[in-house]
C-alpha cells in the first residue's frame, strides 16, 4: 500500500437545494478553505490539487478542473480531474491518497462538489443517444428494478427501505450539514409519498443538493492536527451488461470490500469495523450493500436494517450523518462518505459521533453499479 | 315617469403647455445630477444625508448644508408594495413594485419603481439604477431600479452526425425484418444481444451470429410514475426483458399491459412498427 496516509482536514459546506449566492468556484473554494482551517494549512501548504464531480453535462460545465484551478489554489501545481459517474468522490480521494502513498508529494488537497440547482441530473442521465431505445428515467428508473430483484430474492418484507429513509433523516437531524432535516419523520411520513419508480418511494431517494467536501491528505512526516489514518483503499469497476452480471450483487462491490478488508486486516466487517458511511441513494441499498460488502450473508441484509444493527446506537451503525439520503452533492457525496468516516475515528463527527469509532468504512458507487470505491480509516496507524 | 339619465361626458383639465416650476438650489441640483447620471443627497447640520435632498432638514427645520453628497447607485429595498395592474401613467408597463430603497450611503429612502419579479421581492433586496438614455433632469431619468446580476443562462448544445458501427448497422438492419440479431462468445458461450463484435466479459472476438427472440422473459421491471417522452402514458413499464436464446437482457417498454399487472417470469413478445420495436407485449396477446 505503499507510505501512511492520513486525513488530516475535512471541510463541507452546509448542504441544501440552492446556493445562488456562490458561483461553482466560490462553493469549492468554500469547502477547500474550511479543510485548510482544520489542518491548520494554506494553500500555500498543498503540492497537488485533486477535483472530482460527477459527468460535466449535468451542469454543462465542461472540463471544470480547468475552471476551478484558480479558486483551489492550484495555479503552477499538479491539478487532476477524476470522474468515474456517482462513485467520483471516493474515488478522487483514493486517487488523492496514492500520490501520498506513492511519494509524489507530502500535501494533497482534494475536492469533490456538484451544484445541482445548475443541474439537471435527470435530463443529464437520459438523453436519448442514437440507435438505442434504452428505456432508463433517471438514477431511479435505473436501480428500480434491481432493487425490485433484490426484494424478490431475499423476501425481505415492504417496509425495510422505510425504515432506512427513516433512520437516515434522524441521523441527519444530528448533523448541521445534512440538506434534509425533517422533524418528526416517521414510517408514517414516508409511507404517505408516491411513488416515482415503483418500488421506489419519494421519500425512499436522495434529494438533490448543491454542496462541496474537500480533504487534506498527508505523509506520515507532514500530519498537522488529529489524524485519521487510511488502513486500506480500493476500486473496482466492470462492464455494464456482461452476461451473468449480478446487478443486485455487483462482482466488483464485492472484489472492492475484500481487497479493503485484506489492506486493513479486517476479517468480519460487522465485528471489526466501528462505523460505515455507505453509498445508499435509495433506501433498499442499505440491505443490498450490507450483503455486497459481507456484513451478513446473501439475503440476510434487511434482518440486520430490521433488527437496528445500523442505528445510530446499533451494533454497526449505517450512515450516522444521514448519507446520501439526506444529503446529495452527486459528484461530493462519495467523498462525504470517505470525510465523514475520517470525522468519526478522528472524534470529530459532533452530535452524530459514534462513541470511541477506531475504525471506520467510506466506500462510494456509480454508473450502472459498475465503480467501486472504498476506504477504511482508523484512529491508530496502520 | 323617471328622466332619461345625463350621458356620461369626459372631462380635462390641463394647464396649457404645463406649470413652470423653480426647483431651487438644492433639489436642482439633485436634477441636474441625475441628468449626468448620478444619484446626490444633501447632509444636514445633523450629518445625515437625506436622498432625496430636501431643502429643510425635517428634524429640525432648519436649512440642509450645502454639502451634496454622491450616494449609491446601489441600494437596499426597505419597504414595496405590488402593483399588479400598472396604469398609463407608472413607469413600467408590466407588473412591477413600488419600493422604498435606502441607496448606499444615505440615511433616508428613495420611492422608486423596481422592475422585478414578484417571487423576487423582498426587504433586503439589492437594487440598481436603470438609467434613461437621453436624460433631462428628471426624477424619470431612473427609469426604475433592477435587482442585481445573480445568475446568467449558458445555453449548451452540441451537434453531430453519427453512423452506427458495424455491428450495430447489422442489428438494426436486422431489427427492420424483425429480427433480433446477437452474437455467441467462442470462449464463455454467452449470447448477446445486441449483436457485437467483442465479448464484454472476456474480450474475444465474437464471430458467430444468431437469431434470438422476439419472445423473451421479464426478468425484472420499473414502474415509473415519472413522464417520458418515448413512453405513450403514465405510468408506464420499463423492464429487463431476457430474449428467448439470449444470455443478456435488453431494457424495452411493456405496453398493452396495465403496470399494476406486470409480474417478474411474464412471457412477452416484441411488437415491431416502423423497422423497430415498438414495446414488448404479453405473450397472449402479441
Amino acid at each position: 500500500m505503499g507510505n501512511r496516509c492520513a486525513v488530516i482536514g475535512v471541510g463541507q459546506t452546509h448542504y441544501t437545494t440552492r446556493r445562488r449566492d456562490v458561483s461553482m468556484a466560490g462553493l469549492v473554494r468554500e469547502a477547500a478553505l474550511r479543510a485548510l482551517e482544520d489542518a491548520g494549512l494554506t494553500f500555500a501548504d498543498i503540492d497537488a490539487v485533486v477535483v472530482g464531480k460527477a459527468p460535466d453535462l449535468f451542469e454543462g460545465v465542461m472540463m471544470p478542473e480547468a475552471y476551478l484551478a484558480d479558486a483551489l489554489g492550484a495555479a503552477g501545481k499538479p491539478m487532476t480531474r477524476v470522474h468515474t459517474a456517482g462513485s467520483v468522490g471516493g474515488s478522487t480521494a483514493l486517487v488523492g491518497a496514492s500520490l501520498i502513498q506513492g511519494g509524489v508529494h507530502d500535501r494533497v488537497l482534494v475536492v469533490a462538489y456538484e451544484k445541482q440547482s445548475e443541474s439537471n441530473a435527470t435530463w443529464a442521465l437520459t438523453t436519448h443517444l442514437p440507435f438505442t431505445s434504452s428505456l432508463v428515467v433517471g438514477a431511479g428508473g435505473y436501480f428500480a428494478p434491481h432493487i425490485r430483484e433484490y426484494m424478490r430474492r431475499s423476501g425481505a418484507p415492504g417496509h425495510i427501505g422505510t425504515l432506512v429513509a427513516v433512520k437516515d433523516r434522524l441521523n441527519a437531524l444530528k448533523n448541521p450539514y445534512a440538506h434534509l432535516r425533517i422533524p418528526g419523520i416517521d414510517r408514517a411520513m414516508v409511507e404517505s409519498t408516491p411513488m416515482l419508480w415503483e418500488p421506489i418511494r419519494y421519500l425512499e431517494t436522495c434529494p438533490s443538493s448543491d454542496g462541496a467536501c474537500a480533504i487534506v491528505l498527508s505523509s506520515e512526516r507532514a500530519v498537522t492536527g488529529t489524524p485519521a489514518w487510511v488502513h486500506g483503499g480500493a476500486m473496482r469497476s466492470e462492464p455494464i451488461f456482461r452476461a451473468g452480471r449480478d446487478t443486485v450483487s455487483p462482482q466488483a462491490g464485492t472484489d472492492c470490500a475484500a481487497d479493503v478488508y485484506r489492506q486493513a486486516g479486517v476479517t468480519d466487517p460487522r465485528r471489526d469495523l466501528d462505523v460505515a458511511e455507505v453509498y445508499v441513494p435509495f433506501s433498499w441499498y442499505e440491505p443490498m450493500w450490507l450483503e455486497n460488502l459481507g456484513f451478513c450473508g446473501v439475503n440476510e441484509g434487511w434482518k440486520l436494517t430490521e433488527a437496528g444493527a445500523t442505528a445510530l446506537d446499533g451494533d454497526i451503525p449505517w450512515n450516522a450523518s444521514g448519507g446520501v439520503l439526506s444529503s446529495n452533492p452527486i459528484g461530493a457525496s462519495g467523498l462525504i462518505r470517505f470525510a465523514e468516516a475520517a470525522l468519526q475515528v478522528r472524534g470529530m463527527a459532533g452530535d452524530h459521533q459514534v462513541e470511541g469509532a477506531g475504525k471506520a468504512l467510506g466506500h462510494a458507487y456509480g454508473g450502472g453499479a459498475q465503480f467501486f470505491a472504498m476506504w477504511i480509516v482508523g484512529a491508530e496507524k496502520p | 315617469m323617471p328622466s332619461e339619465p345625463h350621458p356620461e361626458i369626459n372631462h380635462v383639465l390641463e394647464f396649457p403647455g404645463g406649470y413652470t416650476r423653480s426647483t431651487g438650489p438644492v433639489i436642482g441640483r439633485f436634477l441636474t445630477e441625475l441628468r449626468a447620471g448620478r444619484i446626490v443627497g444633501v447632509r444636514t447640520a445633523g450629518r445625515r444625508v437625506l436622498v432625496p435632498p430636501l431643502e429643510y432638514d425635517p428634524a429640525t427645520g432648519e436649512p440642509v448644508t450645502d454639502e451634496f453628497v454622491e450616494v449609491g447607485p446601489a441600494g437596499t429595498v426597505r419597504e414595496w408594495t405590488w402593483v399588479e395592474e400598472p396604469r398609463k401613467n407608472h413607469p413600467l408597463d408590466r407588473p412591477f413594485a413600488w419600493a422604498l430603497i435606502r441607496l448606499d450611503g444615505a440615511d433616508t429612502a428613495l420611492v422608486h419603481a423596481v422592475d422585478a419579479p414578484v417571487k423576487a421581492m423582498r426587504t433586503g433586496l439589492r437594487v440598481w439604477p436603470r438609467w434613461r438614455h437621453d436624460r433631462v433632469g428628471s426624477i424619470t431619468d431612473l427609469e426604475c431600479f433592477v435587482p442585481e446580476v445573480t445568475t446568467i443562462v449558458a445555453n449548451v448544445r452540441t451537434e453531430y452526425t453519427v453512423t452506427p458501427g458495424a455491428a450495430l448497422a447489422r442489428y438494426l438492419d436486422a431489427l427492420t425484418r424483425e429480427v433480433f440479431l446477437a452474437g455467441r462468445c467462442p470462449s464463455c458461450e454467452s449470447v448477446y444481444v445486441p449483436y457485437r463484435l467483442s465479448c464484454p466479459q472476456c474480450g474475444s472476438v465474437i464471430e458467430e451470429e444468431l437469431e434470438v427472440g422476439p419472445s423473451g422473459t421479464v426478468t425484472t421491471f420499473a414502474i415509473n410514475n415519472l413522464p417520458d417522452p418515448r413512453a405513450p402514458q403514465v405510468p408506464f413499464v420499463s423492464a429487463y426483458i431476457l430474449l428467448d436464446g439470449a444470455d443478456t437482457p435488453i431494457i424495452a417498454l411493456l405496453g398493452s399491459v396495465a403496470a399494476g399487472e406486470v409480474t417478474v417470469g411474464m412471457r412477452v413478445r416484441a411488437v415491431f412498427e416502423g423497422g423497430t420495436v415498438k414495446w414488448f407485449a404479453p405473450e397472449r396477446e402479441a
